[in-house]
């Protein structure tokens, strides 16, 4: 592929596509000019919503329900194994993958609502918040595969007595300390402990969106509450337990939604800093194993994707429920 | 706010400390992307300081990985289709349900609701097949379909908070004036909801340039199109620890252009985030 067709594409795709969206959406509106006027304004909704349907239908809904229907099928896609597939995603190394996947889901919303919680109200109070804020939020722009570079080198390990070439491990030394393998220690030791410092990349990339979601919910809290709590001789701590926490509460619950939800389906960090080592696969990875080794199982990569559909229904359960709460 | 002193020495204390250390691996890119080979084999990153020898030679080592040249465009070509349609089809979407009450609303915002938590996975074998059929398998377009709408739900979901906030006075007065419904929704309420329409651009913009999963997968490992993180993250399983000079300019190329988006553009960012937010 040359710069031509590249530039073509991106013209197509930046100008072309669009344009023609909005040219339909006029020629929609000229057509139901011409119709009774009470089926037009039934129609009209329909109109906007088709391209937003159809793609997301295509795109998500259609083939969330092909990969149901795989998950009960054999390797090839035909044939009907009833739960083998399961059975298979259940046990052994996968089962290894779906524990991790289970700290993951644990610990990367606390970690990220717990931070972002602490560093929304303590930059509220110093007079550098916008420089604090800004170094926060950096991360964000970074992809996840940098990130990971960049971690690598800041967990690097080298043998005691060796120069040591990361950071924690430098530090640990310079205090007499033995240099911890963060992201590989061997099976005979808490492998478990390798996931949670995959996980501290996952908080350190997630924390900006947080903090800027929570602090903006920081500073709606009212200023009188706050000030009539402190005047009846209530503690900081108090006061954020009692006053702040409560109004923040609903901007928390979206931050530790999109966090699980990151976490349910996280692979980048995995897939660049260990691809799976030292005990740390997760299901995704699993998954892309599944789908893309020869031949490819896609029995076994559906019924995984399947497990991960399932431990998000609580969140869509929760956000559909929110939803007709503010409807009625 | 006179609080006793040693809790806001704390307090200060605890901000900086976080800070630094958020702000350390980026440093630590940085600094290591422009050491020369000997010296980060051998040494930390921060003894810089003390051994100042800097070199440009990675960025044009890691260029030459990455095929910068070829990367560059084709990374631009798969990121900008995919934040101009999914801030017009996001646009779209929210107007509908802001804009109309109409038997099944609901029903539609249930539903994007529902989509926001799926998992990408539970897509990509079906969509494969799909790809392949309507023959765009491997190609910028397929990207375009997958990144758009799996962000569809997220777009619609933000706009909407910030549309249902648009006065109706002001729409109901366009139409009894006579204008039409798309010019409402062109010259009223998309100027309206323009800092929340960028956020979710500068957004798009972020995921698309940096993922990873979805050119991994609908692309392959090696593309002829393919985008420059999936480039980099082939780096990284192909060459030595002791490369790691390369790797970081490479980390650092890759990502620059998200990265003075979000340091240029925080302003609008941010406000468009918060507003969606405290909804």
């Amino acid at each position: 592929m040359n710069t031509l067709t590249l530039g073509r594409d991106l013209l197509v795709g930046v100008l072309l596509v669009p344009a023609v969206v909005l040219l339909l959406a006029a020629a929609g509106e000229r057509a139901l000019h011409r119709i009774d006027h009470r089926v037009a304004q039934r129609l009209r909704p329909w109109g906007w919503l088709t391209p937003v349907l159809v793609a997301v239908v295509a795109v998500l809904v259609y083939p969330t329900v092909l990969t149901l229907v795989r998950s009960l099928r054999g390797a090839d896609g035909t044939g009907f194994v009833g739960l083998d597939n399961y059975l298979w995603a259940l046990t052994g190394d996968n089962l290894r993958s779906l524990l991790n996947n289970a700290l993951w889901v644990v610990l990367l919303p606390l970690g990220v609502v717990l931070l972002g919680l602490v560093m929304a109200v303590l930059i509220d109070r110093v007079r550098y918040e916008r420089t604090a804020r800004s170094l926060l939020v950096l991360p964000t722009a970074i992809s996840l595969t940098a990130a990971g570079i960049s971690w690598r080198l800041l967990y690097s390990w080298s043998p005691e007595g060796r120069t040591q070439l990361g950071v924690l491990n430098a530090v640990l030394t310079k205090l007499g300390l033995s240099p911890v393998p963060w992201i590989a220690r061997p099976p005979s030791d808490m492998q478990w402990l390798n996931t949670v410092a995959l996980i501290g990349v996952g908080v350190w990339a997630g924390l900006g969106l947080s903090v800027l979601v929570l602090s903006a919910a920081v500073k709606a809290v009212p200023e009188e509450l706050l000030e009539a709590a402190r005047l009846d001789g209530a503690g900081e701590i108090r006061v954020f337990l009692n006053i702040t926490l409560p109004f923040v509460w609903p901007s928390v619950l979206t931050v530790a939604t999109t966090q699980f939800t990151a976490a349910v389906k996280t692979f980048d960090v995995v897939y660049v800093m260990t691809n799976g080592g030292a005990g740390t696969n997760v299901v995704a990875n699993q998954l892309y194993t599944e789908l893309f080794r020869y031949p490819s199982d896609l029995g076994h990569a559906s019924a995984i994707a399947v497990l991960l559909l399932v431990v998000t229904l609580p969140v869509v359960w929760f956000n559909i429920r929110s939803i007709r709460r503010e409807a009625l | 706010m006179k609080t006793l002193r040693p809790s806001r020495i704390l307090l200060h204390v605890l901000v900086v400390v976080v800070c630094l250390w958020w702000f350390t691996p980026l440093a630590q890119l940085l600094i290591t992307g422009v050491r020369t080979v000997p010296d980060a084999a051998t040494s930390g990153w921060w003894t810089i300081v003390l051994h100042p020898l800097f070199t440009v030679d990675n960025f044009a080592t890691a260029a030459d990985l990455l095929k910068l040249e070829r990367t560059l465009p084709s990374t631009l070509a798969m990121a900008l289709p995919a934040v101009a349609l999914t801030i017009v089809l996001s646009a779209f979407g929210a107007f509908a349900l802001t804009h109309y009450r109409f038997r099944g609303r609901l029903f539609v915002h249930g539903l994007l609701v529902a989509l926001l938590a799926v998992p990408p996975q539970v897509t990509f074998s079906p969509l494969l097949d799909l790809f392949s059929a309507i023959g765009v398998s491997g190609t910028l377009p397929a990207l375009w379909i997958f990144q758009v709408s799996y962000t569809l739900p997220f777009g619609v979901y933000l706009v909407r908070g910030f549309m249902a906030g648009v006065p109706e006075e002001l729409t109901e007065a366009a139409r009894l004036d006579g204008a039409s419904d798309v010019r409402i929704f062109l010259q009223i309420v998309t100027p309206l909801a323009g800092p929340v329409l960028a956020s979710l651009g500068i957004l798009q913009f972020m995921w698309s340039w940096n993922d990873l999963l979805a050119p991994l997968i609908f692309m392959g490992t090696s593309g002829s199109t393919s985008p420059i993180t999936l480039e980099l993250a082939g780096l990284v399983q192909s060459t030595s620890q002791n490369q790691t000079t390369s790797l970081a300019a490479g980390a650092i190329l890759a990502t620059l252009p998200p990265l003075v988006v979000i340091v240029v553009l925080q302003r609008y960012f941010v406000s468009g985030i918060t507003a969606g937010a405290v909804k």
